[in-house]
């Protein structure tokens, strides 16, 4: 068991309580995973020439030096903000490949996520301690995703948590568990997509990535993956613009969806949409399984 | 009248209450998603919920009449034994499973495996529901009066399904079959009693073929 958040504001007036909502529906989740939480805030865009790279260290951290480290590099000056056991660089994306170098020359770091406006934050700890540490309520943003993990495949680290990237600008939360996972993530990484943990999310994450690499749009990936994952999932996917929801053909896993003129919401259970503004007037409903639901394109 | 603000008062004091003396009448405000919302009930009374109801809401009923005004989470009126509960929204999955009794109305659509093993409860639903309902349904009705998904009365024993839309595909030995005089009557009266308006002749009747649940001689070498 799970829990899966996500809102998409339609009305972009009310950007500023995305960190408040999230916040609350990510705590209300708390039952359904008590022992990690992750996020996905897409806000602050940056320009086509430079990239927000979110990273990890399991250990303090000196992340003034691998600031200065970066600016020789790249020559450039690098901006970075902390975020608990998290740092938000945004670093030039013409030329000097920022994110190659970091993975090669500190691997110590675990890159969390790379785009124009995603930035994942996760952490190990019930999800009100998360909200308190990465001060979540201030946020604010264009949609965010989020997740409370309760694991049941492998282990309970910030590695394992969710969000997963899948991609720039991309992110996958899962809630369910992928029989075949073993396979495919030996298939994958024949395929050169790297992949780090024994989770079985990680690999539908891995999965997403490799069928973008290939060519597919967003939705053909979602449509063969119904194809190739075996097991139980509802999963959300967090794209630059929006969001999508895809579920299993079985459909044991509980989604809920929720829209009014304001805004898009899911979780897997409505009390978590019970604590979004204007919930009385929104459009209720249960996403059907196998069907992909998407709201903002890619 | 008395006035439960889930919003305000604990669940566990709504529950409390009703496993108790309850009151004849009850009124649950600000549900807000939360779970097994008036389940255990054991009294002839009338219980009104506003709001969107979470997991297992009057699971194991017995007697009252509950009315949901609202959407339903998964195992709405799980396993119920009598009386009434209404859904005036929809219903999420495994609604009314294992329901030895009582009648489940959901006003919307049902989701999937609506009346899961069902042992004698009437469900009536307005509209749609998913793939898998009625699997393994043992004894009672269920009655859809919008379209059902795939893999409808699979395994099906000896509950009763009317359709009035269409269906996906039929479940493993589930058939159609003919409506007779004593079927439309009870159509008629499960419509009636949910306060629907639809014409029992719309309605096809599905059943077991009975050659799942029964041992056939036949087939003894495969043994």
């Amino acid at each position: 068991m799970c829990g899966i958040v996500g809102i998409y504001y339609k009305n972009k007036k009310l950007q500023g309580n995305l960190g408040a909502s999230l916040a609350a529906m990510l705590v209300e989740m708390s039952d359904r995973g008590p022992d990690s939480a992750g996020v996905a805030v897409y806000r602050d865009p940056v320009d086509s020439g430079h990239l927000k790279v979110s990273l990890f260290s399991a250990s303090e951290y000196d992340w003034e030096s691998l600031k200065s480290e970066l600016e020789s590099q790249s020559g450039q000056d690098i901006e970075y903000a902390r975020h608990a056991t998290h740092a938000l660089f945004t670093v030039p994306n013409n030329g000097f490949d920022a994110v190659a170098w970091i993975l090669a020359t500190h691997p110590e770091l675990r890159l969390m996520s790379a785009g124009s406006s995603i930035e994942i934050y996760k952490e190990k700890g019930l999800p009100q301690e998360f909200v308190r540490q990465f001060d979540l309520q201030q946020f604010s943003g264009s949609h965010a995703l989020g997740h409370t993990r309760m694991a049941t495949e492998s282990a309970v680290t910030t590695e394992h948590s969710h969000p997963f990237s899948t991609g720039l600008d991309l992110c996958l939360v899962h809630n369910g568990s992928l029989s075949n996972h073993n396979r495919l993530r030996q298939s994958l990484r024949n395929c050169g997509v790297d992949i780090r943990t024994d989770n079985d999310s990680e690999v539908a994450a891995g999965y997403l990535m490799w069928r973008l690499r290939e060519g597919d749009t967003l939705e053909q990936a979602l449509e063969r993956a119904l194809l190739d994952l075996d097991g139980f999932y509802t999963l959300a996917i967090g794209t630059k613009n929006g969001f999508a929801v895809l579920r299993d053909p079985i459909a044991c896993k509980p989604a809920i969806m929720a829209e009014t003129d304001d805004w898009v919401a899911m979780a897997s259970e409505f009390r978590a949409i019970a604590q979004l503004e204007g919930v009385e007037h929104a459009n209720v409903w249960e996403p059907a399984p196998a069907t992909v639901y998407a709201w903002g394109g890619q | 009248m008395t006035t439960f603000d889930l919003d305000n008062d604990s669940l566990r004091d709504l529950n409390g209450r009703l496993h108790g003396d309850p009151p004849a009448k009850v009124k649950v405000t600000n549900a807000g998603g939360r779970h097994s919302v008036a389940v255990g009930v054991d009294a002839d009374i009338e219980i009104s919920i506003d709001g969107h109801v979470g997991y297992y809401c009057a699971g194991m009923n017995k007697q009252a009449t509950i009315r949901v005004n609202g959407n339903a989470g998964p195992g709405v009126a799980e396993n119920m034994m009598s009386g009434v509960v209404d859904v005036s929204g929809n219903a999420s999955q495994y609604a009314g499973a294992s329901a030895h009794g009582g009648t489940l109305i959901i006003r919307g659509d049902a989701s999937s495996r609506c009346g899961i093993s069902m042992k004698g409860i009437d469900i009536v639903v307005a509209g749609d529901v998913g793939h898998l309902s009625a699997f393994m349904a043992q004894t009672g009705h269920l009655v859809i009066c919008g379209n059902a998904g795939d893999h409808l009365g699979d395994s099906l024993y000896e509950a009763i399904i009317f359709v009035r839309g269409e269906v996906g595909e039929l479940g493993a030995d589930c058939i159609e079959k003919e409506m007779r005089p004593e079927h439309y009557a009870r159509l008629e009266s499960l419509l009636g009693a949910a306060g629907l308006d639809f014409d029992p002749k719309e309605f096809k009747r599905y059943g077991s073929a009975r050659k799942l649940y029964h041992f056939n001689i036949d087939h003894a070498d495969a043994y």
